[in-house]
């Protein structure tokens, strides 16, 4: 065999080549990971990616209808009733809501503050694709062509589910808040103390690693989002807290939280529209001074509109 | 002439069958045993057709398969060009293994490209992952017997060469 003798340069598989190819991937890993190339060129082939997204999600999609399809009447029923409660109960809330919320807003108004409770969402569909296991990410049935922009909070019915991380013409990607690349600022609502929240490891909870040991978190605490960082706006659901304990530094206390939202089995989630205020130092204010009347400039106009008035007697 | 344009596209067909089931989700409890079907077939195919898979085409696939799912352009193809270059090194070996043998051959392949995965996070600065990344590979080569057999008998019955 003539690819025995030279095993070097030998035909496909010589290890020339390997090493070629190898150094190749190196490169182009490097060059992605510091420039971000792979989100370019996933927006420019979008073209032939989008529709294999779809042609992948189609069994998810499939086992949905199926559901429906065959469930039985019983269970339909059970859920219609269950969803009833759920709205009666909703509603409910919502009316005696509707007084104070009235009545925030009108105190909002006095003290001239721009925030208001309404909400600008809208409504998506998860793309049942899987984005490579352990790396925590969600396709939607959304994308740049409906208005959606990287940076976009991503809530279901329960709490928070992530950010839009990046927009295809017609799909975009989500990080949720469990992936361990995520932090989120989060205060704790019984004591406001103000703290982030990290995707972990295991992919399903989130930790909370930088607790001041002297402060006080217990177990079933709710965690809302605090608003700072501008990203997500103030008083959503996160978590619950599940556990504390010492880090093992020792430094600080570790709490770990339970995501309220339905993060691995939503299938419809909201889109918030209104990004937050960002908090931070207010905007410069435009410089305000005397009246404009009493400016030099507006002097000179003045004196020149009074020579006439004096000439005039 | 047909025969063999036919043989082309069972041969491509597969392999973007195999992306496309890269792509599927599976349950989420059943998610740490997902294969990695692009690897599975490949190694079918460098096994039975050796001369039509070459290294370009792994690095191809792989960055196919970057741009469709991964989380670094280069990363599988990293990782399939290696193994390919294994498989296609140990072909007429591997070829005349019993089943059992072959299967254990798959296993420790598999298991070398879980192994480059992790240092390639790694050094991309991920956390290290939890104990049910290393199952993967197990499920692979339990199935691989199963998808050896069923490609084979496909292409068998196809009357492909």
């Amino acid at each position: 065999m003539n690819k025995d003798t030279s095993p070097l340069f030998a035909g496909s598989t010589g290890t020339l080549r390997l090493i070629g190819y190898l150094a190749l991937a190196m490169v182009l890993m490097v060059l992605d990971h510091r420039n971000g190339w792979m989100w370019r060129i996933r927006y420019g082939a979008a073209v032939a990616v989008e529709p294999l997204y779809r042609l992948a999600g189609l069994p998810v999609e499939g086992m949905r209808t199926l559901s429906v399809a065959f469930a039985d009447r019983q269970r339909l029923t059970e859920q219609n009733q269950r969803l009833r409660e759920d709205l009666l109960l909703a509603n409910a809330k919502l009316n005696r809501m509707a007084a104070v919320a009235q009545q925030n807003e009108h105190l909002k108004e006095l003290l001239d503050t721009q925030r208001s409770l309404e909400l600008n969402v809208q409504l998506a569909r998860v793309v049942g694709v899987d984005l490579g296991a352990y790396r925590h990410r969600l396709l939607l049935n959304v994308g740049a062509r409906d208005g959606v922009k990287p940076g976009q909070p991503v809530i279901d019915a329960r709490g928070v589910m992530g950010q839009v991380i990046q927009a295809l013409p017609t799909t975009s990607v989500v990080m949720l808040i469990t992936d361990p690349n995520n932090a989120l600022p989060v205060t704790v609502e019984r004591t406001g103390l103000r703290t982030i929240a990290y995707g972990s490891r295991e992919g399903d909870r989130l930790v909370l690693p930088t607790i001041p040991m002297a402060a006080d978190v217990r177990e079933g605490d709710r965690l809302l989002t605090s608003g700072l960082g501008g990203r997500f706006p103030p008083g959503f659901p996160v978590g619950e807290v599940t556990r504390v304990a010492p880090a093992t530094t020792g430094m600080f206390l570790e709490a770990q939280a339970q995501p309220s939202a339905d993060i691995s089995r939503s299938e419809d989630v909201l889109l918030l529209h209104d990004q937050a205020e960002p908090v931070g130092p207010p905007e410069p204010v435009p410089p305000m001074g005397p009246p404009v009347d009493l400016a030099p400039a507006e002097a000179g106009d003045a004196r020149k509109t009074t020579p006439p008035a004096k000439g005039q007697p | 002439m047909n025969r063999q344009r036919l043989a082309l596209w069972w041969f491509v067909g597969t392999l973007v069958i195999a992306l496309l089931s890269m792509l599927v989700p599976l349950p989420d409890v059943l998610e740490p045993f997902k294969p990695y079907w692009p690897a599975l077939v490949l190694l079918y195919w460098s096994l039975e057709s050796g001369e039509r898979v070459t290294l370009g085409l792994a690095f191809t696939m792989g960055l196919a398969a970057d741009l469709l799912d991964g989380a670094l352009l280069g990363e599988q193809a990293l990782r399939l060009t290696a193994l390919v270059f294994i498989a296609l090194r140990f072909r007429s070996r591997l070829r005349f293994f019993p089943m059992w043998q072959q299967t254990l051959a798959v296993l420790a392949l598999l298991v070398n490209d879980r192994i480059l995965l992790t240092i390639v996070r790694v050094f991309a600065g991920d956390a290290l992952p939890p104990a049910s990344w290393w199952i993967s590979p197990f499920v692979g080569a339990a199935l691989w017997p199963f998808v050896f057999l069923l490609l084979d008998d496909l292409r068998m019955r196809l009357r492909l060469q």
